[in-house]
């Protein structure tokens, strides 16, 4: 009698854990998220496995973002923006999005200043990669996690 | 589809040396690929601006390389060092090459 219970008990946690994983399956299913792995991939084609320094990047992204489909991103980096010295490119990456990429800008000494500022699509709370090439060929990265309330990706 | 205007703001007299903001706007659904039409349930397929340009009197200042996950009506900011009177033109080039183009007048002193 005992073990007739435990047999019932066994099988309907089963048959719960089935539905959990089944429910599981059709989550990840939908969309394959980048993840950080691939944005870090992406870094290492892009910086040609050079090393990446930190700083000299400031970034301002929301902390909270309620609405993932409209989200500013800015960001500025330091650099005198002279013919001899200045950012070639920046490019912004985001982990957790369907694609890692989110745009990449080409900058000239023309500027005057390296900046700028747009609205990006996030999916989900994930962290914003900003990397900047500078002309002489060395890289500098920024990072910084937006919670997302209501993802920006359609369904 | 609704028109695709775009819209520039660009101020029109600087000092020589002045770091100016060019704001630069254009209404385009950025469709992803991903979403659906719920009416018939087929996916919409991509259409997005994937390049603006921005140059000044004939040389490029300025590339900005758009992906899926810019926003619908993209919208661009960025500085310029102003130096001499001239003309800015800017592009936006869609997904099968469709170019959208403005152009705006800035006096320098």
């Amino acid at each position: 009698m005992k073990q007739t219970t435990n047999l019932v008990s066994i099988s309907r946690r089963k048959a719960l854990s089935m539905l959990a994983a089944a429910g599981a399956i059709g989550f990840a299913g939908v969309p394959a998220y980048a993840g950080g792995a691939e944005v870090a991939a992406k870094i290492k084609t892009l910086a040609g496995g050079k090393s990446v320094g930190e700083g000299s990047i400031i970034l301002d992204l929301p902390e909270i973002a309620e609405n993932g489909n409209a989200v500013k991103v800015a960001f500025s980096v330091e650099s005198p923006m002279t013919a001899n010295n200045y950012v070639k490119a920046v490019h912004v990456m985001a982990d957790g999005n369907p694609t890692p990429d989110v745009a990449s800008f080409n900058f000239t000494p023309a500027m005057g200043a390296c900046s700028a500022s747009t609205r990006m699509r996030l999916a989900k709370t994930q962290n914003i990669v900003v990397l900047a090439e500078m002309n002489d060929g060395s890289f500098k990265k920024a990072q910084q996690t937006v919670k997302v309330t209501i993802g920006g990706c359609g369904g | 589809m609704a028109k695709i205007k775009p819209r520039v703001k660009v101020p029109k007299k600087a000092a020589a040396g002045d770091i100016v903001e060019i704001k630069a706007l254009i209404s385009h659904p950025m469709h992803t690929g991903r979403a659906k039409n719920k009416k018939t349930g087929k996916k919409i397929p991509r259409k997005i601006i994937n390049k603006f340009t921005a140059s000044f009197n004939g040389q490029e200042v300025f590339v900005a390389n758009f992906e899926p996950a810019v926003s619908a009506n993209p919208y661009i900011a960025f500085p310029f060092k102003a130096s001499e009177s001239g003309n800015f033109t800017f592009t936006w080039v869609e997904d099968g090459g469709a170019e959208f183009k403005a152009s705006k007048k800035m006096s320098v002193s």
